[in-house]
C-alpha cells in the first residue's frame, strides 16, 4: 500500500508530461487514486520496513492526499485560466505529480537519508512551478525560494551525517545509521555532544524549509508568484513534511537524557516566528503574501506546541498541523480564485466578494476566521489545547504566546473585513466563482470543522498514539 | 591514529586541499578561473573519496569518487563553461569588492568550526573528527560565497561549494548508507540544469546574472 502511494503519482507525473493534452483530467484522476489509497492506509496495522506507516505520518499521508486531490480539482479550473501554452501546462501537471510523489516519500521513509532526498526533490519541483510565470517577480520569488533552501537543505545533511557519526560506533550494519526507528531506539547509548550538534544543524536547515524565523524570507514570495494551487500544497504539504522531520530530529536526540533539551530552541524559534509574522501581517498589501504570512505564523504556533513538548503539546501541535493545511489550502483556493475574478491580487483590488460572490466571500470569510484561531474549526481546538499545555508547563510564557495570536488574528480579521466586506471593488468581466473552487473550499472548511467537533476514532486513536511516542 | 600515520595524513592533505580550493573561490571574481577552481575541488574530492575507500576497505566510495570525478570535475564545469561563453566578455567578471573582509570572515569561520566540531566529537576516531572540522569549515566557506557574491553564477559556485563540502563529510564516516552518496549525486546535477536554466533566463530578462537586479521585483504592488 505505503509502496504504491508512491508509485500512483509518479506514473501519473511521466503520463501527464508524455500526454498534456489530457494532463488535467489524469491529475485529478491520479489524486483520486491516492486520496483512496491513503484512505486504505487507515485502516492497516504501523507498517515496518524501509517505508514505514505510523500513527505521526499516516494522518499526514491523508492530509496530504486530500489536498493534493482539491488542489487538483481547483487547478483543472485556475491553470484553463492561466492560458499556459502546452510546455508549461506540462511542466506543471508533471511537477504537482513528481511533487505529490516525493511528499510522499519524504513522510512514509523511515530512513531518514531517503526522506532528505525527498524533501530536496519536492523543493525542487516547487521551485520550478513557482518560476512558471516568468515574470520578474516570479523570478525574484523562485531564485530566494531556491537558493534557502538550497542552502537550508544542505545544512540539515549536515546535521544527518553528524546522526550517522553519532550511531556508527553503535549501529550494528550501516543502514541502521540512518534508520529513524533504529536511531530512535540507540539514541541513549550515543554521544550527546554529536547529538546537540546534529540538532542544531537539523533545526536551521529543516526549519529554513518550514518558514521558521530568520530563515523565513522565502516563504510569502514564493507563496504569492506561482500559479495559486502551489501556494496551496506549499502550505498545505511542503511545510508539513519539513516539521515532521524537525520532529523526528527532536525525538532522536531527546532520547538521550543528557543532551541539551531540543524543547527549548524550539519554543525560541517559535515565540520568534509568531510575534515577527503577527507584525508583518499588519502591513501586507497583497492578498497572497497576506496567506505566506499567516502560514509562518502558524509554523510558529506548531514549533512552539513541539518545543513545550508532553503528551499535550504533541497532540495540539500535530492536530494543529492537520487543521492548518486543510483550512490554508482552502484559503488560498478562495483568495487565488478571487484574484482571478477579479483581476489582481492586491488586497485594495479585491474587495465586497461576499456582495459580489456569496459562495465564495463566506468561504473565504470563514477560512480567515479560521486561520485567525476562531471556533468551531480545528485550529481553535488545537490553540486552546496549547495554552492549556503552555499553562500547565511554562505559565510565563502564556502571555507572550496570547499577544501574538491576538496581534495575528486581529490582523487577519481586519484584512477579512476589507477582502470579504464593504462596497464590492469592480471587476474586468463577469465571472462566476465555479463549483472546481467552492466544492474543494467549503470541503476543507467542513472537514477542519469535523476535526474539531467531531474526531474520527481511528484519528484521535493515532493522534494519542503520535504524541504519546514522542512525549 | 595520528600525525606520520599516511592513512591519517593523506585524508588530511586532501581535505586541506579543498579547504585551500574554497578560500581561491572566495577571492576569485573572474568567472572562468571560478568554475576552473571548482572543477579542482571536485577532482580532489574524488581524490579524497577514493582515498577514505581505500582506507576504510569501503569499495562503494569508488563509485562516490567515480561519481564527483564525472560530474563535478568534468560534466558541470563544461556545462557552466558554455554558460559563461554566452555572456558578453564585459559580464566575465564581478565587480572587485571587499576580498580582505571576506577572507578575514572566512578564517573566522574556520576558527569557529574547529572549536565546534573539535570539542563535541571527543569520543569519534582522530580522523572522523578532524576531516568534520575541515568539511564543516568547507560548508561555510560556500555558504559565505553564496552571501558576498552578486551573480547567479557564483552564487550556484557558492552551492556547490557547500555539497562539496558535504559530501567530504559523509565520506568521512564510516559505513554512510550509499543510497545518500548516490543520489546526492544526482541531485546536484538537477541543481545544475536548474541553475542554467535560471542564468539563461535571468539574461534574457535583464541583460546580466547579476541577482541584485532582482531585489526591485519584490512584488507587494507598490
Amino acid at each position: 500500500m505505503t509502496l504504491w502511494l508512491i508509485l500512483t503519482p509518479a506514473l501519473a507525473a511521466a503520463l501527464c508530461a508524455a500526454l498534456p493534452a489530457h494532463a488535467a483530467r489524469l491529475n485529478i484522476l491520479a489524486s483520486a487514486v491516492t486520496l483512496i489509497l491513503a484512505l486504505l492506509l487507515l485502516g492497516e496495522p504501523s507498517g515496518t520496513g524501509w517505508l514505514r506507516a505510523d500513527a505521526l505520518n499516516t494522518p499526514l499521508v491523508l492530509i496530504a492526499a486530500i489536498v493534493g486531490f482539491s488542489t487538483a480539482i481547483f487547478s483543472a479550473q485556475d491553470i484553463a485560466g492561466e492560458g499556459f501554452d502546452t510546455a508549461r501546462s506540462r511542466a506543471y501537471h508533471a511537477a504537482f505529480q513528481g511533487f505529490m510523489c516525493a511528499h510522499f516519500l519524504a513522510l512514509l521513509a523511515d530512513n531518514l537519508g531517503v526522506m532528505w532526498v525527498a524533501i530536496e526533490a519536492g523543493t525542487l519541483a516547487c521551485v520550478l512551478m513557482v518560476a512558471l510565470h516568468r515574470t520578474p517577480a516570479a523570478l525574484e520569488a523562485a531564485w530566494k525560494f531556491f537558493i534557502l533552501c538550497g542552502v537550508g537543505i544542505a545544512l540539515a545533511l549536515f546535521g544527518l551525517i553528524v546522526l550517522a557519526l553519532a550511531a556508527q560506533p553503535v549501529a550494528g550494519h550501516a543502514e541502521g545509521q540512518l534508520s529513524y526507528t533504529a536511531l530512535r531506539a540507540l539514541a541513549a547509548q550515543t554521544d550527546p555532544a554529536l547529538l546537540n550538534l546534529a540538532f542544531v544543524f537539523l533545526l536551521v536547515g529543516f526549519g529554513t524549509k518550514a518558514g521558521l524565523v530568520p530563515m523565513h524570507s522565502w516563504l510569502p514570495d514564493a507563496h504569492a508568484e506561482g500559479p495559486t494551487p502551489i501556494a496551496a500544497v506549499l502550505s498545505g504539504l511542503l511545510l508539513n513534511s519539513a516539521m515532521l522531520a524537525i520532529l523526528r530530529g527532536k525525538s532522536i536526540v531527546a532520547a538521550h537524557p543528557e543532551t541539551i533539551p531540543p524543547g527549548a530552541f524550539l519554543v525560541v524559534m517559535g515565540i520568534a516566528t509568531l510575534l515577527l509574522a503577527a507584525v508583518s501581517l499588519w502591513r501586507r498589501r497583497d492578498a497572497r503574501r497576506l496567506f505566506g504570512w499567516s502560514s509562518i505564523e502558524h509554523m510558529g504556533i506548531a514549533a512552539i506546541a513541539f518545543g513545550i513538548g508532553g503528551v499535550a503539546g504533541h497532540m495540539a501541535g500535530l492536530l494543529h498541523l492537520w487543521g492548518h493545511s486543510l483550512i490554508k489550502s482552502a484559503a488560498f483556493f478562495a483568495v487565488g480564485r478571487a484574484a482571478r475574478i477579479k483581476g489582481a491580487q492586491r488586497m485594495s483590488a479585491i474587495g465586497g466578494l461576499a456582495t459580489s460572490h456569496p459562495a465564495l466571500g463566506w468561504g473565504l470569510a470563514l477560512a480567515m476566521a479560521a486561520l485567525a484561531g476562531l471556533p468551531p474549526f480545528s485550529l481553535f481546538a488545537s490553540e486552546l489545547l496549547l495554552a492549556a499545555a503552555i499553562g500547565g508547563t511554562s505559565p510565563w510564557l502564556l502571555p507572550v504566546f496570547i499577544l501574538g495570536l491576538l496581534v495575528a488574528g486581529t490582523a487577519l480579521l481586519h484584512a477579512m473585513q476589507r477582502l470579504c466586506f464593504g462596497q464590492p471593488t469592480p471587476q474586468p468581466a463577469p465571472m462566476q466563482a465555479g463549483l472546481a473552487t467552492l466544492l474543494p473550499l467549503w470541503g476543507h472548511l467542513l472537514l477542519a470543522a469535523i476535526l474539531a467537533l467531531a474526531l474520527p476514532a481511528p484519528l484521535s486513536r493515532m493522534l494519542h498514539e503520535a504524541a504519546r511516542m514522542l512525549a | 591514529m595520528g600525525f606520520g600515520d599516511t592513512a591519517y595524513d593523506v585524508a588530511h592533505v586532501l581535505g586541506g586541499a579543498m579547504l585551500l580550493i574554497s578560500f581561491v573561490l572566495l577571492y576569485q571574481r573572474r568567472i572562468f578561473s571560478l568554475v576552473n577552481a571548482l572543477a579542482l575541488q571536485g577532482m580532489v574530492l574524488a581524490l579524497a573519496a577514493l582515498w577514505q575507500g581505500y582506507v576504510q576497505g569501503a569499495p562503494q566510495l569508488y563509485l562516490t569518487a567515480v561519481i564527483a570525478f564525472t560530474a563535478k570535475g568534468i560534466l558541470i564545469p563544461i556545462y557552466l563553461r558554455r554558460l559563461v561563453l554566452q555572456l558578453p566578455p564585459a559580464r566575465r567578471a564581478e565587480p572587485a569588492s571587499g576580498i580582505g573582509a571576506s577572507m578575514i570572515a572566512g578564517f573566522m569561520l574556520v576558527g569557529l568550526s574547529i572549536l565546534v566540531v573539535l570539542p563535541a566529537t571527543a569520543g569519534a576516531r582522530a580522523l572522523a573528527r578532524e576531516d568534520l572540522a575541515i568539511a564543516l569549515s568547507v560548508v561555510l566557506l560556500g555558504l559565505l560565497m553564496m552571501v558576498t557574491r552578486r551573480t547567479a553564477l557564483a552564487q550556484i559556485a557558492g552551492l556547490m561549494t557547500l555539497e562539496n563540502g558535504l559530501v567530504l563529510a559523509a565520506i568521512g564516516v564510516a559505513g554512510m548508507p550509499l543510497v545518500i552518496e548516490l543520489s546526492m549525486a544526482g541531485l546536484v546535477l538537477v541543481i545544475a540544469v536548474i541553475a542554467g536554466v535560471f542564468a539563461r533566463v535571468l539574461h534574457e530578462r535583464f541583460d546580466s546574472l547579476d541577482t541584485s537586479l532582482l531585489d526591485s521585483h519584490r512584488g507587494e504592488g507598490r
